[in-house]
C-alpha cells in the first residue's frame, strides 16, 4: 500500500516540532526516541509499519487543544490513536507525523441512569464502558471483537458494530453527543443529553470520518437497561443457499433476533479443531440468539426452529442453559483466533444484501480455487456484513500481494452485487484506493468538501481513506508560513 | 418545475439564476414565492426486499405509497414519521424525501431511533447540479463519510433528494399501552424514566397533562405484551392504571400522539423542544405554555405559545433546541424557526452549506 512522501520539511524541523510539543505537555507525554515511537508504527493491519515522528498522550481536552495548535502552525501531519486495533490501517502513523494517542483519557465523567446516557473521555475501552453501568443491570450496546481492547475514541471514528448491533444498531446508533477538537486547536460541543440536531447533523458525519476531521476527546453514550435473559440456538445445514433462505425466512416472520451469525464448512472445521465446541460437520452454520424474559425466549426459539425446520436443517441444537450457550458461542468467537492457529489471515469486511449471499458465496468459492488460496467466512447474516477471511502465508514471497488481490476482487463483488466495501472496519489504507469502485468522483468530491470545511489544511490523519491522487491536490497545499 | 429524473433536476439547478424553494408534499408549509421545483415526478419505489428489510424509493414517493406496500408484507417505517397535516391544517401528500430531508420522527425514536437511523443511503443533486450518491442499500455501511446523516435533517439546504434508501422493520404481532393517571409533570416523566430503564422494551413514553395521562406502549408478539404489560404496571403500584389493551385504540392514540394533536386546536405558535428528559418539566414551567405535553420520555417538549414567543431562552443553562412548526397567521415576526446554532458550530454548518451549494440557491431551505 503506498503511503505519501513524508514532508521533508517536516522531518528536518523534528527538534523543534518535539521541543514546542514539550512546552505544552508534561515531559513523560511526549515520546520521540525511536525505541518508543515504534509502540506506535502500525495497528492490528500489522503488514504495514512506519515510527511517527513523534507521539504524544495528552490527558485532557485542553492538552489535545494545545497539541493540535502547535501542528497547526508548524504545518505538522496528526494521526489520531486509540488503542490502535483498527484492521483497516486507520491508525497507521507516516514519517513525518505526530500520533495523538487518547489512551490516558479514559474517565467516566457522568453517569445518568434516569436519561440513560454516560458521559466519559474517549479514551476508555468499549468493554469498560458496560463495565461502568452493569453493576445498575445497564450495558453499552455496540460490541465489536475487539471491545476488550479498542477505544471509544476509535469505535466513533470507524463507527464500529458488533454482533448485537443487529437489534441495537451500530457506534452511530448510539452516539449523542462528542466533544472534539479541530484542527486549529478550537473546541466544539455536538449534541448532548437530548435527541437529534437542531441544525446540521454533524454528529452524524463525524462519526464514522475516521480521524480526519477532528480529535473527539469526550462522548456521550446511550445505555440500555439489560434484558432480562438471552439465548443461543445452533443450526446447521447442508448447504449456504439453504442457511440463506433460512435467514431470510427469519427476518420476514418478524422476529427480531438481537444477532444472526453464519459460518460456513472452512470456519466451522477450524474453529471445531482450536475450540472443541461440539460443532456439527456441515456445510454452514446459524448461531441465532434472542432476547427477554424466560416465556418470551421459548416463544421466539420455538418460531424461529419451525422456521429451520422447514429447510431441513442437519442439527438443531437449543441452549438448554447457560453452560450450553456458552458452548454454541464458543467456537464463533474464537473464529478469528482459530485461523490465526493454522495460517496467516486477512479479514475482509464488506456487506451484501442478505438476498444475494449464497450468489456470493459460490462466487468467493471460484475465486479462492482461481487464486489457489483458502477463505473461510464467518459474518452477520442478518445485515449481510460478510468477514472472509483469506488464509495465507506471510513468509512466502508473494503471498501477501496474491491474498490483497483476491482481496480486492472479493470487494469488488459485494460492490457489484448491491453492497459495500466496508460494513464496520473502515476504509483506512486498506480499501483507499478500491473507493472508485463504489463511488464516482462527485461522490467522492462531496466527501472531501466536508473535510475542507472541518481541516482546509488536510493535516488530520490525510493519507486515509481517499485514493492518494484523489486527494492528491488537496494534501499538497503549501501551509501558509507564520 | 417538475424534473421527471435526476438529470432534468441537475440541469434545471444548473440553469437556476435564482434562489429556489424545494417542494415535496408540500404539507408542513404554505406555497413558497418564487420559482419552485417540484419532486413529485421521483417517484417509485424501486427495490423492496422484505426478506433484507429494505425499501428504495424515489423520493417524490408519497409516503401512503411505501406504508401500502410495506404492510402488504407485514412491515413499517419503525420511525414513525409524523404527519402534519392535523396540526397545520395543509393538504398534500408526505413524501419519502420530505420525510428524510426533515429526519421527521414520532414517538418510536426513544426506542428504534430517528428517521436518520433508518436511512441507508441517498442520491441527491446539490447546489452546482451534481448528481451524488452515498451511503447505499445495505444495512451496514462505514465506506467513507456518512452524508446519509448530514442529508437526513438538512432541509434542503445541502442539496434536493432524488433517491432514498431505508430499513425497514416488521410490525409485531400486537400492542398496547399502559396509562397511568393522577401524575403530575414531575411524577409522569420520573415514571416514564423508570419504564424507559426497565426490561421492558417501552417503545413509547408519553405524557399528556391536560387528560392526565402518562401513556407508556408495548409491543410484540401476543404473549410478550401480556407479560410485559403486566410486569410494567407492577412497577408503578401507587399510580391509578388504565391498561390499553386493544390494539386498535391504543394505535390511534399513538397516533395522536405523534401528530401533535394535543396541540391541533391550540391558539397561537407550536413549538418542539428537544430537551434532556429530566429537563422536560422544567423547561414547561419556564415556558408558562397555554398548552403542552411531552413525548420521548419528556426529552420532546411540544409546546403552545403566544405568537411571536421566543421560546429559546427557556432552554438557557439546560441544553437542547427549539424549532417552530406552526406560526399562527399573521402576527409579530418570528424567532428562527430552526435553532441557531453557537459558534463554532455555525461556522461549520454554513461551511458545508457553501461546499454543496456554493451559489445559495438553496439558501431559502435555511427559514423553511
Ligand atoms: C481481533 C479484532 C476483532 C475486531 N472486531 C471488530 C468488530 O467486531 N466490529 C468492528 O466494528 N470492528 C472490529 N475490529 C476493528 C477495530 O477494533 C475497530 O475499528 C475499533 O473501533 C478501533 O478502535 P481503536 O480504539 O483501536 O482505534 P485505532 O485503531 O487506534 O484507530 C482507529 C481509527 O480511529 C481514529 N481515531 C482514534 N482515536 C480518535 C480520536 N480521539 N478522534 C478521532 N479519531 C480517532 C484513528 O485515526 C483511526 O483512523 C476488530 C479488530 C480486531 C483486531
Amino acid at each position: 500500500m503506498e503511503m505519501p512522501t513524508p514532508d521533508r520539511s517536516v522531518l528536518s524541523r523534528k527538534e523543534e516540532i518535539v521541543a514546542r510539543l514539550r512546552a505544552v505537555l508534561p515531559a513523560e507525554a511526549v515520546i520521540d526516541e525511536l525505541s518508543e515511537t515504534r509502540a506506535y508504527e502500525c495497528d492490528a493491519l500489522t503488514a504495514y509499519r512506519c515510527p511517527p515522528l513523534a507521539a504524544v498522550l495528552p490527558a485532557s481536552t485542553e492538552e489535545v487543544s494545545a497539541v493540535l495548535k502547535v501542528c497547526h502552525e508548524m504545518g505538522v501531519p496528526v494521526v489520531p490513536r486509540g488503542s490502535g486495533t483498527s484492521l483497516a490501517g486507520g491508525a497507521l502513523p507516516t514519517a513525518d507525523c505526530v500520533i495523538l494517542g487518547v489512551a490516558r483519557m479514559n474517565e467516566v465523567l457522568e453517569t445518568d441512569y434516569e436519561n440513560r446516557f454516560i458521559r466519559l473521555q474517549t479514551g476508555r475501552t468499549n468493554l469498560s464502558v458496560t463495565g461502568a453501568v452493569e453493576a445498575e443491570d445497564f450495558f453499552y450496546a455496540p460490541d465489536p471483537s475487539s471491545q476488550l481492547a479498542c477505544a471509544i475514541a476509535g469505535n466513533i471514528a470507524m463507527n464500529s458494530g458488533g454482533a448485537h448491533c443487529l437489534k441495537y444498531g451500530v457506534t452511530t446508533n448510539n452516539l449523542l453527543g462528542v466533544t472534539m477538537v479541530l484542527m486549529d486547536g478550537s473546541v466544539v460541543e455536538i449534541g448532548g443529553a437530548h435527541l437529534d440536531a437542531g441544525g446540521l447533523d454533524l454528529l452524524g458525519v463525524i462519526c464514522g470520518s475516521e480521524g480526519q476531521l477532528g480529535v473527539v476527546t469526550e462522548a456521550t453514550l446511550r445505555i440500555l437497561r439489560n434484558p432480562e435473559g438471552a439465548r443461543p440456538v445452533l443450526m446447521g445445514f447442508a448447504s449456504n443457499e439453504v442457511a440463506g433462505a433460512c435467514v431470510s425466512d427469519i427476518i420476514k416472520a418478524g422476529v427480531l433476533p438481537v444477532a444472526i451469525e453464519f459460518m460456513d464448512r472452512p470456519c466451522i472445521r477450524a474453529c471445531e479443531a482450536f475450540a472443541k465446541a461440539g460443532y456439527p460437520d456441515c456445510e454452514a452454520l446459524l448461531i441465532v440468539e434472542v432476547e427477554g424474559s424466560e416465556p418470551e425466549i421459548d416463544h421466539q426459539l420455538g418460531l424461529i426452529t419451525e422456521i429451520a425446520r422447514r429447510h431441513d436443517p442437519v442439527e438443531l441444537r437449543e441452549a438448554r442453559d447457560a453452560e450450553e450457550a456458552g458452548r454454541i458461542w464458543l467456537g464463533r468467537k474464537s473464529a478469528f483466533g482459530a485461523m490465526g492457529q493454522i495460517n496467516d489471515y486477512m479479514c475482509l469486511d464488506g456487506t451484501i444484501p442478505v438476498s444475494e449471499l449464497p450468489r456470493v458465496l459460490t462466487r468467493i468459492g471460484e475465486m479462492s480455487k482461481d487464486y489457489g488460496l483458502e477463505v473461510a467466512n464467518v459474518f452477520h447474516a442478518g445485515d449481510g456484513n460478510m468477514h472472509p477471511l483469506i488464509l495465507f502465508n506471510a513468509n512466502e514471497p508473494g503471498e501477501l500481494e496474491k491474498c490483497e488481490a483476491l482481496g480486492a476482487d472479493i470487494l469488488r463483488l459485494c460492490v457489484e452485487v448491491g453492497g459495500c466495501l466496508t460494513g464496520e472496519h473502515g476504509v483506512g489504507i486498506e480499501k483507499r484506493d478500491l473507493m472508485t469502485a463504489q463511488y464516482d468522483p462527485a461522490d467522492l468530491e462531496a466527501q472531501m468538501a466536508v473535510k475542507d470545511v472541518f481541516d482546509p489544511a488536510w493535516l488530520l490523519n490525510p493519507a486515509k481513506v481517499f485514493p492518494l491522487a484523489v486527494s492528491e491536490a488537496r494534501r499538497s497545499v503549501p501551509i501558509a508560513a507564520e | 418545475m417538475r424534473p421527471a429524473s435526476e438529470e432534468e433536476l441537475s440541469a434545471a439547478i444548473r440553469a437556476a439564476t435564482e434562489p429556489l424553494a424545494v417542494r415535496g408534499g408540500g404539507t408542513r408549509s404554505a406555497p413558497p414565492e418564487g420559482p419552485v421545483i417540484e419532486t413529485g415526478a421521483l417517484t417509485g419505489i424501486r427495490l423492496y426486499e422484505p426478506g433484507a428489510l429494505t425499501l428504495v424509493a424515489g423520493a417524490g414517493t408519497p409516503l401512503s405509497e411505501v406504508e401500502t406496500a410495506l404492510a402488504r408484507e407485514g412491515q413499517r417505517l419503525a420511525f414513525e414519521p409524523m404527519d402534519h397535516r392535523p396540526l397545520l391544517g395543509t393538504k398534500g401528500e408526505p413524501t419519502l424525501g420530505g420525510v428524510a430531508a426533515a429526519n421527521v420522527s414520532g414517538p418510536r425514536r426513544i426506542q428504534a431511533g430517528a428517521a436518520r437511523d433508518f436511512l441507508l443511503g441517498v442520491r441527491f443533486v446539490d447546489g452546482a447540479g451534481q448528481i451524488v450518491k452515498n451511503g447505499g442499500r445495505v444495512m451496514k455501511n462505514v465506506t467513507g463519510y456518512d452524508l446519509v446523516k448530514l442529508l437526513a435533517g438538512s432541509r434542503g439546504r445541502l442539496g434536493v433528494l432524488t433517491e432514498v434508501a431505508l430499513k425497514v422493520l416488521p410490525v409485531p404481532e400486537t400492542s398496547a399501552t399502559l396509562v397511568l393517571t393522577g401524575l403530575d409533570d414531575q411524577g409522569a416523566v420520573a415514571a416514564m424514566s423508570r419504564a424507559l430503564g426497565s426490561p421492558y422494551e417501552v417503545s413509547g413514553a408519553a405524557h399528556l397533562p391536560d387528560r392526565g395521562a402518562c401513556c407508556l406502549r408495548i409491543e410484540g408478539f401476543e404473549s410478550s405484551v401480556a407479560y410485559r404489560l403486566k410486569a410494567l404496571a407492577a412497577l408503578f403500584p401507587e399510580a391509578g392504571q388504565e391498561p390499553q389493551t386493544d390494539p386498535e385504540a391504543s394505535a390511534a392514540l399513538w397516533r395522536e400522539i405523534r401528530d401533535a394533536q394535543p396541540l391541533a386546536a391550540a391558539e397561537g405558535d407550536v413549538w418542539r423542544l428537544s430537551v434532556k428528559p429530566s429537563d422536560g418539566p422544567e423547561v414547561a414551567r419556564r415556558l408558562g405554555a397555554k398548552a403542552h405535553f411531552y413525548d420521548w420520555g419528556g426529552g420532546l417538549v411540544w409546546a403552545a405559545l403566544r405568537a411571536g414567543e421566543d421560546p429559546r431562552p427557556a432552554l438557557s443553562g439546560l441544553g437542547g433546541h427549539a424549532t417552530l412548526v406552526r406560526a399562527a397567521p399573521g402576527g409579530p415576526a418570528r424567532p428562527p424557526a430552526l435553532h441557531p446554532e453557537p459558534e463554532p458550530l455555525a461556522a461549520l454548518s454554513r461551511g458545508i452549506a457553501a461546499k454543496f451549494d456554493p451559489r445559495g440557491i438553496f439558501a431559502q431551505a435555511e427559514a423553511a
